[in-house]
Order: structure tokens, then sequence, then C-alpha cells
């Protein structure tokens, strides 16, 4: 199988998360937009590691995923805790940062 | 050339005084006055010992030079603070120090009710070490510090009872009527250096055969230009009338014996260029004719004795202009001019100084009359120095004024038959108003204010009088004697070529007597003949009161140079305002619009700052992939 399939599929998965990122408003989805973003480039390390036939690519991956792991629990605990003090997860309420 | 140590000493001497007085402020009060007294007699006397050494040496040994310091020293051009004392230099050195002397005694006396009089005494000295400076500095650029520094001593002295007003801005207007002149001088030096590459007088005078005509023509009206402005020359003369709002010895010091006629002995002293620069000359000689019919026209008019005093010292300064500017025969005869001046018209404002010291600081003279009776030595020593500034024989006036008539009419062709006129009919008005300032002061009935009580002036004001009333009357003999100055003088300058005389010394003088004698009979019949009026009468002719005006001189000066001046200034600073500022602010302004434009951006949502981050990744990726194509 053409090894091209797999980036087009990593591209599909990457413009789904980022399209969700920016679209969707609760803050658990929005997460999980990252992660698939973060998975799209995963695969797509893992097909270029086999295209040049070196393992560079997945020890990356590697890499990425124990980022991301570490990420998902800061990230769900500052999302828990906002859920808390503002009976809320949409990200258009935290906004206070403005201006 | 002999070098000298003792040269220094000149100028340090007086400049110590000026030094300690000024620092020790109020302390020096009580014995200030000694103090500057005896720093300018001292100088007087090592002046003195200079001249004897002179005397001692041959012809060519005479000049003596003593180098202070290397000041500049920039590649191939030197410039040394040096002095130089020849047979010039001493001339002034005597008469700015001697003179300078005797009006410190007269000072005494005179400021004796001022508060500030040990302040009087620093700037006095101060003014005496710049001159002397001025006189012995032996490169332009040496001479220019002194001329500063007499113009800012005369700044502060016009303006030391700058209390009033009027009197501060007498000052200023002295100040910045000086610094038009100044910078003439400074262009001359600056062409100098360009053209010739040295400032002193021995280099320039050596190399001034190779130096090109246009080179030395610029030259030599950038000098008189400078010449004009410290020597109230036209068209920069405006200002020596209300400087006779400094006290009176000031006036008759810098403003009648020395610091004006330092556009003479500039004049005379680059007599190397502007015999080579005929154009100049001439212009020299214009300038010279013009301002001696223009100071007597307005010395005609005035009812201040002192501006009627300081019109005449313009006057007198054209005559010793003019003379200067008719080449190697001339010099001589303008410094004879000066010296013999500097007696006689010093000693004049001395004795107005004496009247207005008995007369409550009255000037205006329709308010005096009679005065001969009350002050008979003021009255006595006045009129020697008029009989000497008429000409008369044979006090001191007669040789020199005669001397330089004469050279005028012997000057060759039309201009000298100008010339000779205009010297003549000059020596007539002159003859007119200072008969005048005679008759109105101290003949006819008295008309003074009601709280006057006139008394002849104390010992120390009187006995410099005196001294100065001698010098007008010997002067003027002792200096012609067997042609004595000239003879001094004459190693300095290129030998003079004889001209035709046009008329014999003996008819020059009967004509120019013949003048003065019409002036004074034509004052004596309008002055002495009819009551003087206790005001000056309205109903004159035009001609009174333009002269009333001075010649409308500050009218002209405020409509042609003033106003398009102050114009000018507005619309630069409408420029710098809009241009200058305007790109200043435009720039800070275009920061902060675009600052508050971009804040916007900041919503806060985070889903806002990821889209943009995408839109910026996509961008660069984009930028990326179009370059690696």
């Amino acid at each position: 199988m053409d090894a091209a399939n797999y980036l087009y599929l990593s591209a599909l998965l990457f413009t789904i998360g980022a399209v969700g990122v920016v679209v969707r408003r609760n803050a658990i989805v929005v997460f999980m937009c990252v992660e698939l973003m973060l998975n799209a480039a995963n695969l797509a390390f893992v097909t270029f590691s086999r295209i040049n036939g070196d393992l560079n690519g997945q020890v990356v991956a590697f890499f990425t995923m124990v980022v991301a792991a570490c990420e998902v629990v800061v990230g769900l605990a500052i999302i828990v805790t906002i859920y808390r003090s503002r009976r809320s997860a949409s990200v258009d309420d935290a906004s206070l940062l403005k201006r | 050339m002999t070098t000298s140590n003792s040269l220094v000493y000149l100028i340090a001497l007086p400049l110590l005084g000026a030094t300690i007085l000024l620092l020790a402020g109020r302390r020096a009060d009580k014995w200030g006055h000694i103090l500057g007294t005896l720093m300018s007699a001292s100088s007087f006397a090592v002046g003195l010992y200079q001249l004897s050494l002179m005397l001692g040496r041959s012809t060519e040994e005479r000049p003596v030079g003593q180098k202070l310091f290397e000041w500049i020293s920039v590649g191939s051009f030197k410039v040394d603070a040096g002095l130089l004392l020849d047979q010039l230099s001493i001339c002034f050195v005597l008469l700015i120090t001697g003179v300078g002397t005797l009006i410190h005694i007269y000072s005494i006396s005179y400021m004796s009710h001022d508060k500030d009089r040990r302040r009087f005494f620093a700037y006095l000295n101060l003014f005496i070490a710049a001159m002397l400076l001025l006189v012995l500095g032996d490169s332009y650029l040496n001479l220019y510090v002194g001329w500063e520094g007499v113009g800012l001593a005369s700044y502060l002295l016009i303006g030391f009872w700058n209390q009033k007003p009027a009197y501060a801005t007498a000052s200023k207007k002295a100040f910045v009527m000086n610094r038009v002149g100044d910078m003439g001088l400074s262009l001359a030096i600056m062409i100098a250096f360009a053209t010739v590459g040295t400032v002193s007088f021995a280099g320039i005078k050596e190399q001034a055969d190779q130096t090109s005509t246009a080179a030395l023509t610029a030259m030599g009206i950038m000098l008189l230009v400078a010449a004009a402005g410290k020597s109230a020359q036209f068209p920069l003369q405006a200002w020596l009338g209300d400087a006779m709002a400094g006290p009176t010895p000031v006036s008759a010091l810098i403003h009648a014996a020395t610091m004006v006629t330092a556009g003479v002995y500039l004049i005379t002293r680059s007599n190397f260029i502007f015999d080579a620069a005929p154009t100049a000359q001439l212009l020299v000689v214009i300038v010279g004719a013009i301002t001696l019919l223009f100071g007597a026209l307005i010395g005609t008019a005035k009812d201040d004795i002192k501006k009627a005093l300081a019109a005449s010292t313009m006057s007198q300064i054209g005559y010793m202009i003019l003379c200067a500017g008719l080449g190697p025969v001339g010099y001589a005869f303008a410094i004879m001019h000066l010296l013999t001046h500097g007696f006689f018209k010093a000693g004049m404002f001395l004795g107005a100084g004496s009247v207005m010291h008995g007369m409550n600081d009255e000037v205006n003279m329709r308010k005096y009359g009679a005065l001969r009776k009350f002050m008979p030595i003021t009255f006595i020593t006045f009129g020697l120095g008029y009989l000497a500034i008429l000409g008369v024989p044979p006090f001191a006036g007669f040789y020199s004024k005669d001397m330089i008539i004469e050279t005028a009419f012997n000057a060759g062709g039309i201009k000298g038959i100008i010339l000779g006129l205009v010297t003549l009919l000059g020596a007539g008005i002159t003859a007119f108003y200072m008969t005048r300032v005679m008759i109105l002061t101290f003949t006819g009935k008295a008309r003074w204010d009601e709280e006057a009580h006139p008394h002849e002036s104390p010992l120390l004001m009187w006995i410099p009088m005196a001294i100065l009333a001698i010098g007008s009357v010997s002067s003027g003999y002792l200096l012609s004697r067997g042609d004595a100055l000239v003879n001094w003088l004459a190693p300095l300058f290129e030998h003079e070529e004889h001209h035709e005389e046009l008329l014999a010394p003996i008819v020059v003088s009967a004509m120019a007597l013949v003048m003065v004698a019409i002036g004074v009979a034509i004052a004596f019949y309008k002055y002495s003949r009819q009551e003087v009026a206790a005001v000056a009468p309205e109903s004159v002719s035009v001609l009174t009161k333009i002269a009333r005006q001075d010649l409308m001189q500050d009218r002209f000066n405020e409509a042609v140079i003033m106003r398009p001046g102050q114009q000018l200034t507005k619309v630069l600073v409408k420029t710098d305002k809009a241009v200058i500022d305007g790109a200043v602010r435009g720039v800070g302004r275009l920061a902060m619009n675009s600052g508050s434009a971009l804040r916007g951006v900041q919503s806060g949502f985070v889903r806002s700052y990821a889209a943009l981050i995408f839109v910026g990744a996509t961008l660069l990726i984009g930028a990326i992939w179009v370059v690696v194509q």
C-alpha cells in the first residue's frame, strides 16, 4: 500500500482536529481535538520513518505520546478546576484575559 | 624678533584684579576700588617700562614678542597664544592703561555712592585686560579673544544699572549689534585660514603677495564689517547712542577713548591686507566718510549731553576710519587722531560726568545753562577739550584733524576732492554742535530744575579731567613735532608713495579754520543770541526731526532687519512645529494608534487565539514553501 495514503489520513485527522479546536466550545471536546492533532502528527512521523527506513520518526512519536500524557493530566486538572468554580466547561466563558 | 617675558604682566595684572574683585564679593567692598586702580596703574607702569626698553633699541629690533603657550595644533595648522608689542601696540597700551587709570581714579569718587562700586571696578579691570589682549595678540585669533572680551565688558558696563529696563535693553542692543561685527571678524579669520593657511599677522603679511586679490578683498570687507560693529560705523552705528546708558566713566573709557577705536586698530593692523585690496580700501573710505557726516548730523540735534558727545565720537572715528582707508599715507594720521581724540573726548566725557554729578544726574542740556560760574574747573577742562576737537591751533585736534583733511584732499583725483570736502564739512558741523553743547551747558541763563544745586566736583574727579585737558592741549603738538609719530610707526607700513599735493597744508588749515568759524558763528547766532527753550521746540524743520531720531537708524534697522527677521523666525517656528515636531509626534502617534487598533485582537477567547495561530502557521508554511520552490 502506498505510504502516501497514511500522510493523507494524517492531514485529514489534523484538519478535523484543528477545525474542532476552533469551532467547538466545550473544553473537553477542544481537548480531545488537540489530542487528535497530536496523533495526526504522530502518524505522519511514523509514516516518514517508514518511508525513510530509519527509526527517528518512531522515537519522536514515543516522545510525543509521553508529552501528550503529561499535557492531558495538567489540562484535565485545569478544566475540572474551571468547571468547579464556574459551573461550565465552555472555553468562551473563560475569557477573562481580554484587554 | 626680540622676546620678553614681562609682556604678559600687562594683561595679567588687571585680569588678576578683576578675578579677585569678582570672587571676593562683598568682602572686597571696602578696598575693591583701590585694588582695581592699583592694578590698572601697575599695568600702565609695565607699559612705560616696555616703552623705555623699546626706545633703547634700534628700529628693527623694536617689536618684542612673547609666546605664552601652544594653543591650537591641528595638522599643519598651528596657533600659539602669543603676544606682540610693536610700535603700534605700545601706543594703544599706553592710551588704554593711561586713560584707563585716570578713569579708575575718577570713578572712585564718581561711583562712591553706588553700593556696587566694587563690581564696577571689577568690570573696568576686566575691560582693561581684554582690551590689552586685543591690541597685544600676535594673530587674528588672539585678537579675537580680546575682541570678544571687550564686547563682554562693554555689555556688562552699559547694563551696569540693569535694574532699569531701558538700560538693560541698551546693553543687549549693543551686544547684539556687536555680534554682527564679530561675525565679520570670524569670517575674515576663516577666509585667512582657508586661503593663506595661517592666521598670524606676520604669516599673512609674508604671504600677502602670493594670495589672490579676491581672497584679500573678501578678508578686507569682513574686517571692515568687524570694525564697523566695534567702532559704531555705518551701517552698524545704532548702538553707540544707547550705550550712553552706562555710567559716564564707562562712556569716557570704552565708548570714546578705547574700545570703539578697536576698529581703527584692526584696519591699521591689517594694513598688508588693505594695501593689496583696493576695493576693500575704497569701502573703508566710504564707510568712514558716511559715518563722519552721519554722526555729526545726529550731534547737532541731541539735547542729551552724553548722546551729543556719543554722536561726536562716532563722527570722529569716522575721520579715523576714512584716514586709515587712504592707505600708507593715512595710517599714522589715523592713529594720531585716535590718540588725541582719546585725550580730548575722554576729558569731555568726564566733564559731562562732572556736570551730571553736580546736577542730580540730569543729562538734558536744555536744563543746564550758566554752569561756568559754579563749575569753573569743569568749564576750563571741558573748554580745552572743546578747543581741541574743533581743531583750533595749537590744540591737539588742530594737528591730527588737519592732517586727515589734508591727506583726504591729496588722495588724488575726484575722490580726493570729494573726501576733502566731506571732511571739511564735517569739521564745520563739529564746530557747530560742540559750540552748541558749550553754550547750552556753561553759558546763558540758568534753566535748572528747582532741586538742582550745582557744585564743583571733588578733587579725585577733577584731577583726571585736568590731566586729560593737558593732554588735549599738548598731545597733538608732541606727537606731530618732527613727525614723531609718523616716523615711529613708519617701519610697520608699506613705504608710502608721494602724491601730488593738491593743496598746500597752509591752505587746508585756513579752509578748515574758516569752516570751524562758520560753525561756531551759526551756533552763537542760534543759541547765544536767542533764548533757549527749556523744552525742545516741536515746530522744527523735517531735517531736525529726522536728526533727533538719529537719522532714522533705529527705524531703518527695525523695518529692514528686525521685522523681516521676526517674520522669518515666526515662519521657522511654524515650520519647526509642523514639519519637525509633526514628524516626531507622528511616529509616536502612529505607534499608539496601531497599538490600540491591534488591542482589539486580544479578545480573551481561546478559540480566536487558536484560529490566529492556525492562520499564522499556515502563512509561515506557505511562505517557506514558496521560498523553497
